[in-house]
């Protein structure tokens, strides 16, 4: 029972990672209907920013708990400078172009992240200074509990909820969705659809970044491939819930986190994989528009 | 209070409207009839800025708007009910009136057209908290109408209102489009394939034919001229 809790946890750990960087995924499909592959990359800048300023913090000897705010703040604003900049340049230009236009532009800026990251930075494994303390309340659980597995529970919980209230409440957030059901009558209305499909992509970098800072310290390395992965596993996580529907995004990541876990704890992990896009597969043949996708009715 | 001048707009490389010039003054209903693809509807997205005219001038009050982005021009006081309503889906019906007020902030002004609105379509009380994609076809019409007027505008531009609607529902809604133009000194923009009904309430009338107008007179003089009726009226 004890190894079941654990591997729950674990999971819901990793799902709650694969949530933050989905949700970038399919609010952007949701604004735009672009899948946008450069945002597993922009979670991998994040992780990289977060990185630069956390150790140069600890070499002037910053507080701990400063040092991961600051490193956090540091990694969603360059993060968000680089989703907007990517989307005025690579994917605005072709507003009005066919739909496969931008997915190209997307891939291509995927790729021009990885290398310039490479080249800037370096292409070896970097040690991710461990920001998050071992908490004392934690020892009795510690075997099959972690403090940071507590941390990035919280702290995904905290921004789901925060951006369901921005979404469900706030000018912005409304206008987000009035422009996702119906972008023409969303002009029509008055709404600058520019500044909201700028701000759905300043959003979603800021949850990704958010992901780096954590998943980074929780594993202890980075390169400048990790984005790839990561970019992958939450667009699965994506499909899977439905994308373009955003509890359908930390659904999906949950669902895939736990199939993960489940799977490497009682089968092995070389099987992590195979589960999780098999779980894709079978979705897709029952319910291919996700789980809590909506099928799109054409009324004419 | 709005004028076009010689208006060129195209669809890539399809031109849908070839020089169309019309005046409108202020606290009219004007009427633009014409047939199926005769440039009705661009017409009017060539003036809220969604389809940019590549030739000619829109003034609104003497100043030019076809350089404007669409919230601009909403902001000046131009609001459209596009062809087919609109109506987004999800939101309910409240909040879709909360979206045609999305530029204006003065909350008692927004309450108390929320509240005329409401008593202009009473059945939209009724259904205040329902998704908009689940209201009839007449409901989504004075919904979208009621959204427009949610802005306060100062020209209502209607893309046929009277489009896949009961008889009935039609009279009604002609009803409402004639008092918020008396009652809210609104003046409108119609666009119409029901002629006859559009004439009968408007007090000019243009004629529209392969994007070009073709004629234009007070609405009484378009009722009884000959070509009107055999084109249009049906008669």
């Amino acid at each position: 029972m004890e190894y079941f809790i654990e591997l729950f946890l674990s999971g819901l750990t990793r799902g709650s990672i694969y949530a933050l960087i989905a949700l970038g995924y399919t609010m952007v499909y949701g604004i735009i209907g672009l899948i946008n592959f450069a945002h597993g990359d922009i979670y991998m800048i994040g992780a990289f920013t977060s990185f630069i300023v956390a150790t140069v913090l600890s070499i002037y000897g910053f507080p701990m708990l400063s040092i991961i705010v600051l490193a956090g703040l540091a990694a969603a604003v360059w993060a968000s400078a680089y989703g907007y900049t990517i989307e005025k340049l690579a994917y605005r230009p072709l507003r009005h172009a066919p739909r496969l236009s931008p997915l190209i532009s997307a891939i291509g800026m995927s790729i021009f992240l990885q290398n310039y990251v490479l080249l800037a930075q370096t292409s070896d494994f970097l040690p991710f200074p461990e920001l998050i303390p071992e908490f004392d309340f934690i020892e009795p659980y510690a075997h099959v509990v972690g403090s940071a597995e507590i941390v990035i529970l919280i702290t995904t919980a905290l921004a789901m909820i925060l951006l369901t209230l921005v979404i469900k409440f706030t000018r912005m957030g409304k206008a987000m969705r009035a422009t996702s059901q119906d972008r023409m009558m969303a002009m029509l209305t008055g709404i600058n659809v520019d500044r909201v499909i700028s701000t759905t992509f300043i959003i979603g970098s800021t949850l990704a970044a958010l992901g780096g800072l954590l998943i980074a310290s929780h594993i202890g390395q980075i390169n400048f491939y990790i984005g790839f992965i990561a970019g992958i596993k939450a667009f699965t996580a994506a499909v899977l819930g439905g994308i373009g529907s955003i509890p359908g995004a930390v659904l999906g990541g949950f669902v895939l986190g736990l199939t993960e876990s489940f799977a490497t704890g009682y089968v092995s992990s070389d099987y992590e994989d195979v589960f999780a896009f098999s779980l894709l597969v079978l979705i897709l043949i029952f319910k291919p528009s996700g789980i809590l996708g909506r099928a799109e009715i054409q009324k004419v | 209070m709005l004028e076009l001048k010689s208006i060129h707009t195209f669809y890539g490389n399809i031109q849908a409207l070839k020089g169309i010039s019309l005046k409108i003054h202020e606290g009219e209903i004007i009427t633009l009839i014409g047939a199926n693809g005769a440039g009705k509807s661009t017409t009017l997205m060539s003036i809220s800025g969604i389809a940019k005219p590549r030739t000619g001038e829109i003034l609104f009050h003497d100043q030019p708007i076809h350089d404007k982005s669409p919230d601009e021009i909403v902001n000046m006081g131009i609001c459209q009910v596009p062809e087919g309503r609109h109506i987004f889906p999800q939101l309910t019906v409240q909040e879709n009136l909360d979206m045609g007020a999305f530029l204006r902030s003065d909350k008692a002004g927004i309450k108390s057209d929320m509240d005329y609105v409401y008593s202009l379509f009473p059945i939209l009380a009724t259904r205040r908290n329902q998704p908009g994609g689940t209201l009839s076809g007449g409901e989504q019409q004075m919904l979208a109408m009621s959204r427009a007027l949610m802005a306060r505008p100062k020209l209502l531009l209607l893309d046929e209102p009277s489009m896949g609607l009961a008889p009935l529902i039609i009279k009604q809604i002609f009803e409402i489009i004639k008092k918020i133009n008396k009652e809210q000194n609104t003046t409108i923009f119609l666009v119409e394939q029901n002629a006859n009904q559009a004439l009968q309430i408007a007090n000019r009338g243009y004629v529209i034919e392969n994007g070009k107008v073709s004629m234009h007179d007070s609405a009484e003089k378009l009722l009884t001229n000959p070509n009107v009726q055999k084109a249009y009226l049906g008669i």
